[in-house]
């Protein structure tokens, strides 16, 4: 029986297993929208704008081993959902997201609501289709689904011209694809796994570094092994928090320009850095030739090619699928006994600990005014590290990525390398849908909850029990802080004259607000907010100290060792503190 | 350092402009750029010349590599190779101008392949110096047009880029 272009979209969605799709109706959509409305294999979830459809896809995938799906209509439709799609690209988070196209015969005539969607999302897209034939339109939902969600992940899109959502054809969707141009590879070459395992053998400042790849690999487990194989100081990027658990005695805390103390001098250090699914980028290892100036022996694990030797040259780069490298890796290093220097190690671990020790993230608590970094170890506390947490862009960020202890993978959910404002709120709804158990909050701040601050509304229709957790500092704190420490205090644009009584306005929106102006009354706040109102979206309005910075930062063209350290630590040098030791040339 | 970059890649609409797009978005140089399908009309060969450190075509060859409709990529300027490229070449030919360019043309194994009173049009092929010797040995002033595809490559004796 032949059956409609839309129908076949539904169909090919529910043979997916796709549970949720989060999406905006509009002309071009029209028939799709009421093929989803005759079908009962997934749900629909209508976001008031749709950055947020593609923010909630992209959120629901990072938190879960499923795939995201958005759906928007051409034109504005379609180009509110880039912002989303570029997040999730730069994340290599996998996603699909269907969008509607005006009718074949209109394209290229610019018909209302056209605009080319293929063209203005090939930047920021694994890759995308422009189905033309209703013929095509099952196998290229396949193809995108492949696509996205093997090699390095991404989002995928599939722009669909009205016409043939509405032309009919017979329907058979594909058990499996083999696309002969698209061959990610899986295995690493045996060769260099073996090389690896040779120069492990001769490390005595080992440091394992793992990023974002090592989530969507799904290699926590193989991470964790590895570095208590090799009892290794390990460090993650803000992509990789989780992989290993936060309060792992090995666990170093994040690295890069708001890492920590000892995991920026371990990475400028160390003699042999084993890189997992990162990608050496600018906000980690800053500037690549300080960072290089000590000599240090490189292997770099990763599923993209073109992610090795892009900024920073390797000595053995294995390229494959982290998951399958490590458990081979592992398995050379159980066969043949390497391990690190054993004198070596324990001088390392000597110096790690000595870094450690003065506690980087130690700030000046208060009794009078509500510390943003005290509600963050609240929050770590009576949720037990166990959230599934996510978080807009700022102070608010880097703060829940140096405080919150994360326990496992796919609990931290934050736009990364994009570094998208209003990712936080639709963010948090796609986890919750996905996890409906979980405990989800999220992190924001004054200017970024601003940016999608009418998914409040979707929060309600869907019974979404987010708890909110704004720390409002009447600023727009990141780009403050700049300002306070090169732009000479001149703070332009960044103070919020006009907010809004946050609390009033999630109560309207028909969720619980409450206002946190003490310091003592945090953890009672939180607790209600989990325990009391457990079935409610809550917003918490924490008015915090508008002043306070984060540290440690490295400035823009600084090494990992010329930090901008806390009070605290102003007076502390940045080198290894004994100097008989080997590190080479000191810098 | 010039490179020459053979590039195979699925015949299908956008496949162009994904490329084209790769190097303008990553800051990459295109010299020229062919395309055409090949034996296998569901493949097209793309012959970029581009140039950059060894560091930038590691990466330009990785990021075209990831395209996820290109099949193959090689860089010919690693190993022996051949590269032709064409051009028509429209010049003024009156008066001691006509024996001059039919003379020039001889020469340079070139061939007059339209002919009108005043002009002479040209074909000319062979590697991108050649032509560009051709346009320097005539009088600059005595050219009216020209037009030039930019070159194809291909790798000489047993290579073949092939799926």
């Amino acid at each position: 029986m032949e059956i409609s272009g839309a129908e076949i979209i539904t169909r090919c969605l529910a043979e997916e297993g796709v549970e949720f799709v989060f999406g905006y109706p509009g002309g071009a959509v029209l028939e799709i929208y009421d093929a989803i409305f005759k079908q009962d294999k997934f749900k629909h979830v209508l976001v008031r704008h749709e950055q947020a459809a593609t923010h909630a896809a992209d959120a629901y995938s990072r938190s879960s081993n499923k795939v995201g799906v958005a759906l928007l209509t051409s034109g504005p439709g379609a180009t509110n959902g880039i912002t989303g799609i570029a997040t999730a690209y730069m994340d290599s988070i996998p996603m699909v997201v269907i969008s509607g196209q005006v009718g074949t015969p209109a394209i290229g005539l610019d018909a209302f609501q056209e605009v080319d969607m293929v063209g203005c999302s090939r930047p920021v897209v694994k890759h995308n289709f422009l189905v033309k034939d209703v013929r095509d339109l099952a196998v290229t939902i396949k193809k995108a689904f492949h696509i996205a969600t093997t090699g390095r992940p991404g989002p995928v899109v599939i722009d669909v011209p009205k016409d043939v959502t509405i032309n009919k054809t017979e329907f058979s969707y594909p058990a499996s694809i083999a696309i002969r141009s698209y061959n990610p590879p899986t295995k690493g070459h045996p060769g260099q796994i073996k090389k690896a395992v040779h120069l492990i053998g001769e490390a005595k400042r080992p440091l394992i570094y793992v990023g974002g790849g090592a989530v969507q690999g799904n290699a926590s487990q193989e991470v964790t092994e590895l570095v208590k194989l090799l009892n290794a100081p390990c460090s993650n990027t803000l992509m990789g928090l989780g992989i290993i658990d936060g309060t792992d005695p090995n666990f170093l805390g994040m690295l890069g320009m708001h890492g920590t103390f000892e995991a920026n001098l371990a990475m400028q250090y160390c003699d042999v850095l084993i890189a997992i699914g990162a990608r050496f980028d600018d906000r980690v290892i800053s500037v690549p030739n300080h960072f290089l100036a000590q000599p240090k022996k490189i292997i770099h694990i990763d599923v993209d090619p073109s992610s090795i030797a892009k900024r920073v040259k390797v000595d053995i780069p294995i390229v494959g699928d982290v998951k399958h490298v490590l458990t081979d890796l592992i398995a050379v290093l159980k066969e043949t006994g390497a391990r690190p220097n054993a004198e070596g190690l324990a001088d390392w671990w000597k110096q790690v600990e000595a870094w450690r020790k003065p506690d980087c993230l130690h700030y000046e608590k208060s009794a009078e005014i509500i510390k943003p970094q005290f509600v963050l170890e609240k929050l770590c506390k009576v949720t037990q590290g166990n959230a599934i947490v996510t978080s807009d862009v700022g102070q608010h960020q880097m703060w829940t990525a140096q405080y919150y202890k994360f326990r496992r993978p796919k609990q931290w959910i934050n736009s990364g390398g994009l570094g998208t404002m209003g990712f936080g709120l639709p963010a948090a709804i796609g986890a919750q849908l996905a996890n409906p158990d979980a405990q989800v909050a999220c992190i924001t701040g004054d200017g970024s909850i601003q940016m999608n601050i009418q998914e409040l509304s979707t929060a309600k229709q869907y019974h979404i029990p987010v708890k909110i957790i704004l720390l409002n500092n009447r600023y727009l704190g990141m780009v403050r802080q700049w300002q306070e420490l090169f732009y000479g205090n001149r703070y332009s644009e960044t103070y919020l004259e006009a907010l809004p009584n946050f609390e009033k306005l999630a109560e309207a929106y028909g969720h619980v607000g409450m206002r946190i102006e003490r310091p003592e009354d945090v953890e009672p706040a939180l607790r209600e907010a989990f325990t009391t109102h457990k079935d409610r979206c809550v917003l918490l309005n924490f008015i915090t100290d508008g002043t306070e910075n984060v540290f440690p930062m490295v400035q823009n063209g600084k090494g990992l060792n010329q930090m901008d350290l806390p009070a605290h630590m102003r007076n502390l040098q940045q080198t290894p503190f004994e100097n008989n030791r080997d590190y080479g040339n000191l810098c | 350092m010039r490179h020459i970059l053979s590039v195979l890649i699925e015949n299908e609409a956008g496949a162009l402009s994904r490329v084209t797009g790769l190097f303008s978005a990553r800051g990459y140089n295109i010299d020229s750029l062919t395309v055409q399908t090949t034996e296998d009309l569901t493949m097209s060969r793309m012959t970029i010349v581009t140039h950059g450190s060894d560091d930038v075509i590691e990466q330009i060859t990785k990021q075209l590599n990831k395209l996820v409709e290109v099949v193959k990529v090689i860089d010919l300027s690693e190993s022996e190779h051949i590269e032709r490229e064409l051009m028509l070449i429209k010049v003024r030919a009156i008066g001691k101008d006509r024996e001059e360019m039919k003379r020039m043309t001889d020469i340079f194994r070139g061939r007059i392949i339209d002919v009108t009173e005043k002009t002479y049009t040209i074909e000319l092929t062979g590697p991108g110096e050649k032509l560009d010797a051709f346009i320097k040995a005539i009088d600059s002033a005595a050219i009216l047009e020209t037009v030039r595809t930019g070159a194809s490559g291909i790798g000489r004796g047993e290579r073949i880029l092939k799926i």
